[in-house]
């Protein structure tokens, strides 16, 4: 009742003009879209189509056959390699918030029936920055198909390395494509669905070395920042720059898919290459 | 060999004008040295050169970064910032050199892969992930070098390797420490101090796991006798390579492997 009381006190107070229910700001076109109708279309935006930043478990969810998800290393956390000042206080801090243990969740699941490794980055967790845990897990996931004769299906989302582990962010780079490059000489597949923000140090690995590259519209894809570009050439850059449509028009993303579109398009492309799908 | 140097002091001396280049160093360590240029698809970069060249009598394909001497020198080369051909010229010469069975050496100098339109555009990401994924099953040797800067992934692109050796003076790092001040904490000025917590010496590296030699520098660093720092890394190369020729490639494949695989700290 109070709570009522302020809310009214708050508006007049503002003028009237808050909007009571919370509303997300598209990064793309700038329109805001209620909070609920964008939870609701599982976080795109229904003016430009911006498909927006979707946490680990929901994208599991609308991903694979209900029920079918285990985790691996889902204990996995983090170490601090080069003694950083405050990094282990920040993990513990992110882990209790975010539920997350670091920034990709790594498992086994059917997508439309065919057994796959799935990784989904997570950007709710240090901006999906790649430190030894994502290294680590995505190079176990690698290994695990291979070993398995499994496909591969990751979800990109990260910043790129991890800075607060310094040089061995760095070499987690080395580490993940290495067990790309195995599980594709061993004939596996690898399906990569880049989402936004998919930059750095992630692009220069893993991320690019996709059989098959798929992008969610308007997303983010790029090596260096769009900032670090302006700066070193001091003059603005096309809104266009880095997202989905440009990165394919340059060559670099096999096709855009929608989220709605996402599962149908992975459980055919999986059955193209010859794995077999039970029906659950 | 020296005392001990900070990080700070050592990046200090790294950006010292007339620190050797790898085009003061290739004459001193190689003969017959022949540049190839091209990545058959776009052009030639200039800030990394390559060819083949011989080690006291083995031949061996040698590819670099390519800092300048001087403003003009590294106008030329674009201050050793990489463009994705460089790379890619780098994946060929590489590839040459497995189909040859030549031991590949690989040196590291440079801040970063270049950041701007044309490097987008033409796939930077992509083209070092390519190389970090093909260097690792290359099925022929390679030893990699840090002769100043090792700047990120456009320093890993040539990084992937059987055995690094970090010069004394030169460091490897994730970012810039003016790019990790900018990036952590706003504010590029913080250079020094984050130059000093990065862990970006060549003794960092090898407790990391990321290094296993470090090759001495003459008293005060590479640029007061270029013919003594030039013979030290000879003297390591005519170690290293036969070295790594004896063993049997798939047992090399699986040690380098695993050299990156063990990098990284967790628990569970």
């Amino acid at each position: 009742m109070f709570d009522d009381f302020f809310n009214v006190v708050k508006l007049r107070f503002n003028g009237g003009d808050v909007d009571e229910t919370p509303s997300f700001k598209c990064p793309r076109c700038q329109s805001p879209v209620p909070m609920d109708k964008y939870e609701e279309l599982h976080r795109v935006c229904p003016n430009c189509n911006y498909h927006g930043r979707l946490p680990a478990s929901e994208r599991i969810a609308i991903t694979v056959d209900r029920g079918t998800f285990t985790e691996l290393d889902s204990d996995m956390i983090s170490g601090d390699p080069i003694d950083f000042p405050e990094y282990a206080e920040k993990q513990k801090e992110l882990r209790k918030s975010t539920g997350l243990k670091d920034a990709v969740v790594t498992g086994t699941a059917m997508i439309k029936g065919v057994k796959t490794v799935i990784g989904v980055m997570d950007s709710n967790y240090m901006m999906g920055s790649m430190g030894s845990v994502v290294g680590e897990k995505i190079a176990r996931a690698f290994e695990y198909a291979t070993e398995n004769g499994l496909p591969v299906v990751l979800f990109t989302a990260s910043g790129g390395a991890r800075m607060q582990e310094g040089i061995v962010s760095l070499m987690q780079m080395a580490k993940t494509s290495g067990a790309v490059k195995l599980h594709s000489d061993s004939g596996g597949l690898y399906i990569t669905v880049l989402t936004d923000p998919t930059t750095g140090g992630v692009t220069a690995s893993f991320a690019s070395l996709g059989d098959v590259i798929i992008a969610e519209p308007k997303i983010l894809i790029g090596f260096a920042g769009r900032r670090v570009i302006e700066s070193t050439m001091k003059q603005r850059l096309p809104e266009d720059f880095q997202l989905a449509e440009f990165m394919q028009e340059k060559g670099f993303v096999d096709m855009i898919v929608e989220r709605k579109r996402m599962r149908a398009t992975l459980g055919h492309i999986l059955e193209l290459h010859g794995y077999k799908g039970k029906e659950v | 060999m020296d005392e001990k140097k900070t990080a700070w002091e050592r990046l200090k001396l790294v950006h010292t004008k007339g620190r050797p280049t790898i085009r003061d160093y290739i004459p001193l360590i190689f003969s017959d040295f022949y540049e190839m240029h091209g990545d058959r698809f776009y052009g030639d970069d200039k800030a990394v050169i390559g060819g083949i060249a011989s080690l006291d009598g083995t031949p061996v394909t040698v590819i670099a970064q390519v800092k300048g001497r001087d403003i003009d020198e590294n106008k030329a080369c674009n201050f050793a910032m990489p463009l994705p051909e460089g790379y890619r010229k780098a994946l060929r010469l590489a590839k040459q050199a497995e189909k040859f069975h030549r031991p590949v050496i690989c040196f590291i100098d440079t801040p970063g892969a270049y950041a701007g339109v044309a490097a987008e555009e033409r796939g930077q990401g992509e083209a070092i992930a390519r190389n970090i994924a093909e260097f690792m099953t290359l099925r022929t040797p390679i030893i990699s070098i840090v002769l100043g800067e090792g700047g990120s992934g456009g320093a890993l692109a040539l990084g992937v390797c059987d055995e690094l050796a970090m010069l004394e003076n030169a460091q490897y790092s994730v970012i810039s420490p003016r790019g990790f001040a900018s990036i952590l904490w706003k504010d590029a000025e913080r250079e020094e101090e984050a130059c000093n917590i990065m862990r970006i010496t060549a003794e960092d590296m090898v407790r990391l796991g990321v290094a296993e030699a470090v090759i001495e520098e003459p008293l005060g660093g590479a640029h007061n006798d270029l013919d003594k720092i030039s013979e030290n890394i000879k003297e390591y190369l005519l170690h290293k390579i036969p070295e790594k020729c004896k063993k049997d490639i798939d047992v090399l494949l699986k040690e380098r492997y695993t050299k990156f695989r063990k990098i990284g700290e967790f628990t569970e």
